[in-house]
């Protein structure tokens, strides 16, 4: 073995090739078959996608780096899914590019928190933490409130999500920025639509507490309103686990 | 070519190559590190062959203990749920008055309450309950939707002003927005709401006083009674105690006024277990309870 | 500027035109970005990329008619960008460690942000992270990996063009990756957030300094690769194929920073965190490896303890590796047989990482008189040993039984800077100062005596950081999963954060003894470096270079 090494290591080129080679074998057999295999992720007919005021949350979500201190993933460990719900199904996230599970629970876990408290909280939450909660960490993000969302782009947005596999349809990217002015104002005119294309499920509120003005307050809380509540499947008793 | 030396501080031959001065020593890799690897291969085989470990293209090996991360938390729970059962059982069957006289389980409910409060009703009602602008006190005198158990845990469960269907509806007119009062009555009918919790020198004429009186009876005596005591079955509070939702300086009870209010408590029915309400609906009612 | 203008008078004429078509392409580049992507950060970075290309063709055009530097050059080793590597890197490092302590008070006074998006914690975390990661041990790596490349190849750099396009590239890149995340531009994958044109500049620059080592190592003169060229050689190639899987995603359009990952859910998991560990791997492992098997036995004086130990942990290291990253992900929605994966293949990687420990510590046999009285050598002993400390520590915590109590908590982040300050910060200190005297040519250091202040408050910063880490991550852990007699949780979330504040404060204070290590460390490189410019008598005499034999010159 070591004399084989000692050829090896004088071709710069045998050299390079066999790093290439032995380091992609590991990568190989882990994803791929994640592809493959029809289990890993659960079916869920009642899945559906982010409207596009969602979206715009979850993207101001990431621009802020909320994934920096919340986790979007309940483990299967009995004190998790005792304080936090059923455990996160992958199916949950799989309109997710990027996924969102994070890795350190500087505040606590998000993956269930839609509907677990009110629009008005969110926003007093967001506008100072400590507010409502005197021992909070979380940064103030005041100035959410104060911006307007842009909404120009969003068609782009959901072609860009169709192009990596999420089934939005050409109607929901036509009136991707009349949707998310009217999840958000439930008595305009547009309100309609959104339950149209998302379903009659969808929640049209006025999010951030003020249905004349679109802001990036609205699209945030709207995204957190709905996490957790894309599919029910996790709900179900040990969804898939006797299988 | 090659030219070995031996390294005069350990004994071992070098390779006889030498980088910028760097050379190597052809020391025998020491025996514990083929152990090492050897062993934790080992432990590595055991662990593919008990557990679900290799993909086959289409699916995996489950592995000898059929191993499954999801049964086995469903298990734990159940389990810790049976063992919970010696004292839970009792709280869920027996009458609250009879939990309320029972000692050791109030200590249960306290117990396992603060912890259930804190991670789902303290966001807004505080840690101490107290509550905060917009979220009432939930230790204070008297109870917008009504003080008994029963009371308590149907708002617990069903919310207010919440998505849930039986939710609890309640609203504060926008009075001043929709017009349906001018300004000055307004500010006099503020004037006098504060009045009725607080019992300090009045600098305002009177005049004022009585003509919000006028406007209260009027307008709000509906919803709040004659006495502004409030009324349970509308959810509106008691203006007279000292306790406030939304504040009891002018200015805001002034802007509840112009700009109404509609408070918002979540429904808890699908969130939390029907005995986890119950002892949530125990402990509130205990933090009211001197001790 | 009379430095960048002494480096381009050593440019031959090919070259100066080279560069010069080079910094123009990439304005017309910056224009066209800032063009298309107005109103958006992507336009805000194309204006970037414009201004750093003009002063480039500005500093080019004020030397392009200097007289063409005399092929004697290329009878010596070409280390100008190791030079500026050295710089960059220490100027990074205090970026890097400066925020990352801001960072840490902020969580002791989560007010520091002063109402201003970009000062928020999400946003100036990842600046750090890419600050010290990328800037620091980046330019770290790139500077010490030519300097090491030339003197274990007998053979001066293919070009001179080419590493300042390396180094220049992958600062820029570094400088819109954290301006980007100020203005809130991220793909939110972890140690890989800069978008879609930032990665694709990477991959260019990436490249790049993969040819340079190739084509150095083709032309070399000892018959033999040394050790750490294989590892250098590993940390280039596996980060270029992690990083190009890892970041595919499609562009909302090409006028616009934002970009939707190619994967999402449960394979994007997988996905970013064989890229996330394997970054830890070869960016933080395997590259300063490399360092540590130049510079600790020249330094010791002692020849690499075992040559056959060498092999095996560069294979095992290698291989291993690339499988332990589902240990990000135990008890996951990710499927279990992935995670058995990952937990198996981390703990056979002990093996390999304690036989790298063990072969540089046992190096240092014979050498322990130099380790008590050198604060140089001291850093690298002390890198190897939290070296072995972390890797055993990483495998722990790989078990999916102590992952549970782990993750999510301060414990992850007491091993990360363990690794982090202990091994990556302490072996990089150790190499440049190291280097430093090599390259400018003095003596020695300006101050041995700082040299040894550095060390005691980079020891110090660590244990106390690493402490601090180990007791709230626990503490932390175990308030999570405590029941009750009755058996129903002891603990709230809140109460867990409560618990944690006397040690973020701890750690902060632990950072800024860091940090002030870090800048006695920069003070006394400059005086140094000062200290070289005024005695410029001493020329060409390398003094730590055995007598160069030889050498291939460059082309
Ligand atoms: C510095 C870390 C930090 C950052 C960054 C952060 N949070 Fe938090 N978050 C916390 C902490 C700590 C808590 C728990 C205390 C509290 O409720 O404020 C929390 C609580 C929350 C909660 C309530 C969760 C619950 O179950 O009570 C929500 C919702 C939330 N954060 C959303 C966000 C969003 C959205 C962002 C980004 C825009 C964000 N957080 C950024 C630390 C952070
Ligand atoms: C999102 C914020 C929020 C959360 C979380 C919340 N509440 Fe409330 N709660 C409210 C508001 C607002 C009201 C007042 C509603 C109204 O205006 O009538 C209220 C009212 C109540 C009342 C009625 C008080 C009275 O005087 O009649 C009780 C009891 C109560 N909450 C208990 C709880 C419990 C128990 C929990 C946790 C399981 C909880 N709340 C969680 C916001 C919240
Ligand atoms: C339709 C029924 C209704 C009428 C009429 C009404 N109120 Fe109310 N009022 C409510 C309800 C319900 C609340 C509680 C709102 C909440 O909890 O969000 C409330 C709350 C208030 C509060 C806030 C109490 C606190 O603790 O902060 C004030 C002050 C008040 N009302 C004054 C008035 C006055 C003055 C009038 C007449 C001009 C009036 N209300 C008429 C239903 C009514
Ligand atoms: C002055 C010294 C330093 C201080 C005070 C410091 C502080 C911090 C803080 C506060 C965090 C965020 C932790 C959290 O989210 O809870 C962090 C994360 C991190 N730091 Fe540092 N740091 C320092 C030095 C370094 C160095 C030198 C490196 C690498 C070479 C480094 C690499 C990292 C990494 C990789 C993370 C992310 C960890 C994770 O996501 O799990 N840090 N640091
Ligand atoms: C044998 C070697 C190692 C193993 C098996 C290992 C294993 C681990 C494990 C299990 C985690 C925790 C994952 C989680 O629960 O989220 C982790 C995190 C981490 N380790 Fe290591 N580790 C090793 C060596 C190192 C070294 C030498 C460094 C150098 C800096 C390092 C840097 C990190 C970082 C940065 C993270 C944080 C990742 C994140 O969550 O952002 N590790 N490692
Ligand atoms: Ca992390
Ligand atoms: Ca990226
Ligand atoms: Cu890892």
């Amino acid at each position: 073995m070591f004399g084989f090494h000692y050829r090896l290591e004088r071709k710069a080129i045998g050299l390079v090739l066999a790093i290439i080679g032995v380091a992609s074998i590991g990568g190989a057999v882990e994803i791929a078959p994640l592809f493959t295999i029809h289990q890993t992720v659960e079916d869920a007919p009642d899945m559906r996608v982010y409207t596009p005021l969602e979206l715009a949350g979850r993207n101001i979500y990431i621009r802020e780096g909320c994934y920096a201190c919340h986790s979007q993933m309940i483990r299967t460990l009995r004190d998790e899914v005792e304080r936090y719900g059923p455990y996160s199904l992958a199916v949950e996230s799989k309109y997710d590019h990027p996924m969102l599970w994070g890795s350190k629970r500087t505040g606590p876990d998000l993956a269930r928190i839609g509907e677990k408290y009110s629009d008005d909280w969110h926003v007093a939450h967001m506008n100072n933490p400590r507010n409502v909660v005197k021992e909070s960490v979380m940064p103030a993000y005041a100035w959410l409130a104060r911006t307007e969302l842009r909404t120009d782009d969003l068609p782009n947005h959901l072609k860009a999500m169709r192009a990596v596999g999420v089934p939005y349809s050409d109607a929901m990217i036509a009136n991707a920025a009349a949707d998310a002015y009217g999840q958000a104002a439930p008595d305009s005119p547009f309100a309609e639509g959104v339950a149209e294309r998302y379903g009659g499920a969808t929640t049209v509120r006025a999010f951030d507490g003020d249905p004349g003005k679109l802001t990036e307050m609205d699209a945030l809380v709207a995204y957190l309103q709905i996490l957790g509540r894309l599919t029910n499947a996790a709900q179900k008793p040990v969804a898939s686990a006797e299988k | 070519m090659a030219i070995e030396e031996r390294d005069a501080h350990s004994g071992y031959l070098t390779t006889g190559h030498e980088w910028n001065g760097i050379k190597e020593l052809n020391t025998p890799v020491p025996r514990a590190v083929y152990f090492f690897l050897i062993a934790t291969a080992i432990f590595s085989f055991a662990y593919w062959v008990l557990m679900p470990s290799w993909p086959t293209g289409v699916s995996f090996t489950r592995g000898l203990l059929g191993n499954d991360q999801r049964s086995i938390v469903a298990k734990s729970v159940r389990q810790a749920d049976l063992e919970r059962g010696v004292w839970t059982k009792r709280i869920a069957s027996e009458s609250y008055s009879a939990v309320q006289a029972n000692p050791d389980l109030m200590k249960l409910v306290r117990e396992s309450g603060r912890t259930l409060f804190g991670d789902n009703c303290a966001a807004c009602h505080g840690a101490d309950a107290r509550g905060g602008k917009g979220f009432p006190n939930l230790t204070a005198s008297s109870w917008i939707w009504g003080g008994s158990p029963e009371a308590i845990a149907e708002t617990i469960r069903v919310g207010v002003n919440s998505p849930h269907k039986d939710s609890r509806i309640s609203q504060m007119l926008a009075f001043g927005r929709n017009q349906m009062v001018s300004r000055e009555e307004a500010l006099n009918v503020a004037e006098y709401v504060r009045s009725l919790s607080d019992a300090g020198p009045v600098r305002e004429p009177a005049g004022k006083l009585a003509a919000g009186k006028q406007v209260f009876l009027k307008n709000c005596a509906s919803c709040h009674g004659d006495d502004g005591k409030g009324k349970n079955d509308v959810g509106a509070p008691d203006l007279t105690d000292r306790s406030w939702i939304y504040g009891g300086d002018l200015e805001s009870i002034y802007q509840t006024i112009w700009n109404g209010r509609q408070g918002r408590m979540p429904s808890w029915e699908n969130r939390l277990s029907d005995l986890d309400r119950k002892i949530l609906t125990l402990y509130v009612v205990d933090l009211r309870t001197p001790r | 500027m009379q430095v960048v203008a002494d480096v381009i008078a050593q440019f031959t004429g090919a070259e100066r035109r080279g560069a010069f078509f080079i910094a123009l392409a990439t304005a017309l580049l910056g224009l066209a970005m800032a063009v298309t992507g107005n109103g958006d950060s992507f336009g805000a970075h194309g204006a970037l990329v414009l201004a750093a290309s003009i002063i480039t063709i500005f500093c080019l055009i004020r030397s392009f008619d200097k007289p063409e530097p005399s092929s004697e050059r290329l009878q010596s080793y070409y280390d100008e960008p190791t030079k500026a590597g050295i710089v960059l890197a220490m100027a990074w490092a205090v970026l890097g460690l400066f925020v990352g302590d801001w960072v840490a008070w902020l969580l002791v006074y989560p007010d520091l942000t002063f109402d201003a998006a970009w000062a928020s914690f999400g946003r100036i975390r990842p600046v750090h992270t890419t600050g010290v990661i990328f800037g620091f041990g980046g330019n770290a790596l790139i500077a010490t990996s030519f300097y090491v490349l030339q003197r274990t190849t007998r053979a001066r750099l293919p070009d001179q063009l080419s590493p300042w396009f390396v180094l220049w590239g992958y600062n820029l890149f570094c400088v819109i990756a954290v301006t980007g995340y100020l203005m809130g531009v991220t793909q939110s994958k972890e140690y890989a957030e800069p978008e879609w044109y930032a990665d694709i500049w990477l991959v260019v620059v990436w490249v790049t300094y993969f040819a340079i080592y190739l084509r150095t190592l083709v032309r070399r003169k000892e018959p033999h690769i040394y050790v750490a060229n294989w590892y250098y050689m590993a940390f280039i190639l596996v980060v270029a194929i992690l990083h190009i899987v890892n970041n595919l995603a499609v562009p909302i359009s090409f006028g616009s920073a934002k970009s939707y990952s190619a994967f999402s859910g449960v394979q994007d998991a997988m996905t970013q965190w064989w890229y996330g560990h394997n970054a830890v791997a070869f960016f933080l492992t395997a590259g300063f490896l490399g360092m540590m098997y130049y510079y600790l036995p020249k330094r010791a004086g002692r020849p690499i303890y075992s040559y056959r130990m060498s092999i095996i942990s560069f294979w095992g290291i290698t291989f291993f590796y690339m499988w332990a990253g589902s240990h990000h992900l135990h008890y996951t929605a990710l499927p279990q047989w992935v995670q058995s994966l990952g937990m198996t293949f981390s703990v056979m990687l002990l093996v390999p990482s304690w036989a790298s420990a063990g072969n540089a510590l046992l190096t240092l046999n014979g050498a322990w008189d130099k380790v008590r009285d050198d604060a140089t050598l001291r850093f690298m002993m002390v890198a190897a040993v939290f070296y072995g400390l972390s890797t055993f520590e990483g495998s722990f915590m790989a078990i999916r039984s102590v992952n549970s109590l782990s993750h999510y908590t301060d414990w992850t982040i007491g091993h990360v800077h363990a690794g982090a300050l202990g091994w990556v910060a302490m072996i990089t200190f150790g190499a440049i100062y190291a280097s430093v005297p090599w390259l400018w040519k003095t003596r020695g250091m300006y101050s041995a005596r700082l040299v040894e202040a550095h060390f005691w408050l980079a020891v110090a910063g660590t244990v106390i950081y690493v402490f601090a880490m180990w007791n709230s991550g626990i503490i932390q852990g175990l308030m999570w999963r405590t029941y009750t007699e009755g058996g129903t949780l002891a603990y709230t979330f809140t109460d867990s954060l409560v618990a944690m504040r006397p040690y973020y404060m701890a750690r902060a204070i632990g950072g800024l003894f860091f940090l002030i290590g870090a800048l006695i460390g920069c003070y006394n490189i400059w005086m140094t470096i000062r200290m070289a410019r005024v005695s410029a008598t001493n020329t060409a005499a390398d003094l730590q270079d055995a007598p160069v034999a030889a050498l291939q010159p460059g082309e």
